[in-house]
């Protein structure tokens, strides 16, 4: 524990050090340098912590609230998280080492890049509600002026701005959300907390404030449309942070509150969490297939996975309510898998959209093209958080996606018929999302790294330098070892989802080749590391039979394209027009909106396409808001250009209805 | 020895849908021929391209990339793998368990994640629009499918494709609601992940009618001939999940003797001749739709399949 701490101190001094000194790009190497070292601790010592299976420590200092103290403590589900937040780190600072070299500001990134890192640390060991929301902000504060980096940039203003208010609502969410845990004594610490009985009001309130309170930093659909603003406009290697990292801090959060603090838990808190999630997944795939950005496609990807990982915490709540122990562990353990793979692949893509941007000045995709020729390595890496991305075998987001199918599986035993009905259509929906997943992962691979360089930018993209590869093939490694052998990824996460759900998947480490086994009576098992290994040697058989025995020879000519090619670039398929198919499907759901403009024969006007798409949530849900906002603050506005004796009447009228309440309240 | 004999049996399976894969697709397009009233090629035609396929040179585009030069390659292994992992005539194989259903589909969505970067790879119009249609069809064929998996597993208490197959073989599971949505489904799934009629025309060269064929223009040669094996193999793996599923009748449990193993093998041949024969007359008797009536047809394949699955959370007997 003490390592912990001074770790964190260490990475808020390193804050602190380099705000007069972070301006030479020496400086910047360094800073990223101590700051991947002490990640590293912390990784080294959560790991540890995780595979010893030693109880949980704790730690209370005398500093904050004075009737309180800081409590910090670190179990299993802490450590699980920290080692996410660790491993982020770790391969964030690594990154940034050859990435902050070309950092245009970097006064603006390095003081408030370890600071993130730290409050992220302080907020899963926090072990009471004041430490933990003064982290908590601590890490939106810090992640919002690294949002505002680049602030000169068109709309980072706006996107910071947006994410403040945001954040500030859902913290005061999660301060309320504390407060009714606290109960009447007002006990702050988690360890009260835990003991306090909740009416069933009083709970619902606390999943519903949970909910807002965690869901709208992870991007919970409607909550969401601050994320795809902001995630983009920090610095990618921030990016692949606030992405793959804080959204998991958010979940942490959630899980905290609701499987540990919040007492007994009632099997209809799984409907929200099933239905929020489910459409969340939906609707930010979709969204992501429609998006320009390379960045906010990921961005809104990273909704769609939150989506999953809900998903599945419900599950694991309405398993968990009816007493199945085994499918409870299943669904937490599909879950927490999943947040795991979602924290790898999606800083790897981050990283690798880094190096585009690094390498070519560009993020529009449609500005991009064949950098697969130009930078081969980023090329195979980001191909890999491509596929692992798309749930596809026998990488590790397909492990995760199996599991959470095969807890779907375990559902029909459920008593309650909402969720009878409902978990079937939910199953449907992680489908849907998975598939489309897949579609949005081959167009952004496709018509960023394939076809022909749509700009003299692409065409002159250079391969990153070796820090950044090497963080993107640890990431890639990583995703790949999970994938091929999810046993014992499953195994470790034992004594984190036994806390939480009073129960465990069967040991995987013992099944025959390394399979992994949902539940101990099901007959089903999946097999990565087998179905890896045939691809290979059946792919590697065919290439040399046929290379061996028929024909080996290869020429090179003008690509064929029905005899008609166009060498103009713009004739290739463009990020617009790859989406158009989906989007002309699925345009009810998502308000996508196509006019054609086609003139009269014998009009000499061109014939034009528009295609817009609108977020209903924004036009829905927030633009009232900000139209309701701005019209009080017009008619506010008055009151500032009155006369002081209006202003002398106006304090009078005041003091004399005050005056009047209190008469009538007694 | 028994794990030896286990070893033969997947082998030869493995052997046996590659080997009978081109037969299957010259079959459909002999029999769609005559259905014409033309004579058409020999049913060995397709071994015929194969080989000569094989033995040319590859012309590659000069902006192609390893990319292109791989998938191929990958194509053929993940859905020779897949079809391998389908009992045709014989349940209980050795490596049964290393891949279930869900695997199963998604090795074929791995076959078509690199089949559709590939067509996006030279850089062509024409691979543009076959890989933007493909996407939007699997992205509604695959949710589909992983419905009829659950209405399956459901059933059967297991999504092991063996077991699945032994528990609808052996025990007296009987005509079910859920399992006739499913077979409508899984048919309409089938037809549209094989780029048949009415989802796509596998002999068209129309430009713009192209799905499949429009995403592969670009291979020629030996390339050309594994891709055109792949997309036989997963026909005939098709084919053989309806017929292990729906039809399950002889399949040889594990070590079974060497005359049920035969007559198991009999059937399973029959089983793909009539299958191939009713696609055959299918794809005669039907035009193919726009391509964006597909998601109308789609849709209604990932409806039957919820429905089948909202059946049975329903009640187990259904």
């Amino acid at each position: 524990m003490t390592i912990l701490l001074l770790s964190v101190v260490g990475l808020l001094v390193l804050g602190l050090v380099s705000i007069p000194a972070g301006h030479s790009p020496r400086m910047s190497a360094i800073v990223y340098g101590l700051s991947a070292a002490i990640t590293a601790v912390l990784l080294a010592h959560a790991l540890a912590h995780l595979v010893s299976g030693s109880g949980p420590v704790s730690q209370t200092m005398p500093l904050g609230l004075p009737w309180i103290g800081v409590h910090f403590r670190l179990d299993a589900l802490s450590a699980l998280f920290l080692a996410i937040v660790a491993a982020g780190g770790l391969a964030a600072s690594v990154y940034g080492i050859g990435y902050g070299r070309h950092e245009e500001s970097p006064g603006r990134v390095l003081p408030f890049f370890p600071a993130f890192l730290a409050g992220m640390v302080l907020v899963v060991l926090a072990d009471d509600a004041f430490t933990f929301l003064v982290s908590w902000e601590f890490m939106s504060l810090a992640s919002w002026a690294l949002v505002m980096a680049h602030h000169r940039e068109a709309d980072n203003a706006r996107s910071g701005y947006v994410y403040l208010i945001m954040a500030a609502f859902g913290t005061f969410c999660l301060l309320l959300a504390f407060g009714l845990l606290a109960g009447a004594q007002g006990s702050y610490a988690f360890s009260a907390m835990r003991g306090e009985a909740l009416t069933p009001v009083t709970a619902g309130l606390v999943l519903a404030l949970a909910l807002v309170g965690a869901g709208s930093k992870a991007g919970l659909v409607p909550l969401h449309v601050w994320l795809p603003l902001a995630h983009p406009a920090a610095p990618s290697h921030v990016s692949a942070l606030m992405s793959g990292v804080m959204t998991k801090v958010a979940i942490y959060a959630f899980i905290r509150i609701i499987f540990d603090l919040a007492g007994p838990i009632e099997w209809w808190w799984s409907v929200p969490l099933l239905v929020v999630g489910a459409c969340t997944a939906v609707l930010g795939v979709l969204y992501a297939t429609m998006q320009e950005d390379m960045k906010r496609v990921l961005a809104y990807s990273t909704i769609e996975n939150i989506g999953m990982i809900f998903v599945g915490l419900g599950l694991a709540l309405a398993f968990a309510a009816n007493g199945f122990a085994a499918a409870a562990a299943l669904a937490m353990t599909a879950a927490l898998f999943h947040a795991i793979n979602h924290s790898l692949f999606k800083s790897l893509l981050f990283f690798g959209a880094g190096a585009v941007l690094r390498a070519t000045g560009e993020r529009r995709m449609d500005a991009l093209g064949g950098l697969i020729h130009r930078m081969p390595r980023t090329g195979i890496v980001f191909l890999v958080g491509c596929v692992a991305i798309s749930a596809l075998p026998p990488l590790n987001g397909f492990a995760s996606e199996w599991l959470m199918l095969q807890a779907i599986l375990q559902s029909p035993d459920l008593p309650e018929w909402v969720l009878k009905l409902s978990i079937p259509a939910v199953g449907a929906m992680l489908a849907l999302a998975t598939a489309l997943a897949a579609a949005c992962f081959v167009r952004i691979y496709g018509i960023v790294f394939l076809g022909r360089p749509r700009t003299a930018e692409a065409a002159a993209a250079r391969e990153v330098d070796g820090y950044a590869l090497t963080a993107m093939f640890a990431l890639g490694g990583l995703c790949l070892a999970a994938g091929v052998l999810p046993g014992f990824v499953i195994d470790g996460l034992a004594p984190v989802v036994s806390g939480l759900v009073g129960a465990r998947m069967p040991t995987q480490a013992g099944m025959e080749w390394l399979s992994i086994m949902p539940v101990a009576e099901s007959r089903s098992s999946y097999n990565g590391l087998l179905g890896f290994l045939f691809i290979v040697f059946s792919a590697s058989m065919a290439a040399f039979v046929i290379h061996r025995f028929a024909s080996r020879a290869i020429r090179r000519a003008p690509a064929w394209d029905c005899g008609f090619p166009d060498p103009r670039p713009a004739a290739q398929y463009g990020a617009s027009s790859f989406a158009q198919p989906i989007r002309r499907v699925f345009a009810a759901a998502i308000g996508a909106k196509e006019t054609v403009d086609m003139p009269l024969p014998g009009d000499l006007r061109p014939a034009r396409f528009s295609s817009v798409i609108r977020d209903r949530v924004w036009d829905l849900l927030y633009q009232p808001v900000v139209t309701g906002v701005a019209a009080a603050a017009d008619r506010l506005n008055r009151f500032q250009f009155l006369t002081i004796r209006r202003y002398l009447s106006l304090v009078f009228v005041v003091l004399v209805g005050l005056l009047m309440v209190l008469a009538l309240w007694q | 020895m028994a794990v030896t004999l286990d070893f033969i049996i997947q082998a030869f399976q493995m052997v046996l849908v590659l080997a009978l894969a081109p037969l299957l697709t010259g079959l459909v397009r002999k029999l769609k021929t005559r259905l014409q009233r033309r004579q058409g090629p020999s049913i060995i035609q397709p071994y015929r391209d194969l080989i000569r396929l094989a033995r040319k040179e590859v012309v590659l585009a000069e902006t192609a990339s390893w990319l292109f030069r791989a998938t191929p390659y990958l194509v053929f292994a993940t859905t020779w793998v897949a079809a391998a992992l389908v009992p045709t005539f014989a349940t209980g194989l050795i490596f049964s368990w290393s891949a279930d259903l869900i695997a199963i589909i998604a090795f074929l969505a791995t076959a078509r994640f690199f089949l559709a970067l590939a067509g996006m790879d030279v850089g062509t119009s024409f691979g543009g629009i076959g890989s933007s249609r493909e996407v939007m069809i699997a992205s509604l064929a695959e949710p589909a499918m992983i419905m009829i998996v659950f209405t399956l597993a459901l059933v059967a208490g297991s999504t092991q494709l063996s077991i699945v197959a032994e528990v609808f073989a052996t025990s007296g599971v009987g005509l079910r609601v859920s399992l006739g949505l499913a077979l409508l489904a899984l048919i309409m799934v089938a037809i549209a992940e094989n780029g048949r009629i009415p989802i796509d025309n596998p002999a068209t060269h129309l430009e713009l009618t192209m799905v499949h064929e429009a995403m592969v223009l670009e291979y020629s040669g030996r390339h050309l001939a594994l891709i055109e094996l792949a997309a036989s193999l997963k026909l005939l793996l098709y084919i053989s999940l309806i017929g292990c599923l729906f039809l399950p009748w002889r399949l040889a449990p594990a070590g079974a003797g060497i005359e049920a193993m035969a007559i198991a093998l009999g059937i399973y041949l029959v089983k793909l001749a009539v299958g191939g024969t009713l696609l055959a007359l299918f794809e005669t008797v039907i035009a193919k739709m726009r391509v964006f009536r597909v998601p109308d047809f789609l849709g209604a394949g990932l409806m039957l399949g919820l429905l089948a699955t909202l059946l049975l959370f329903v009640t187990r007997s259904l």
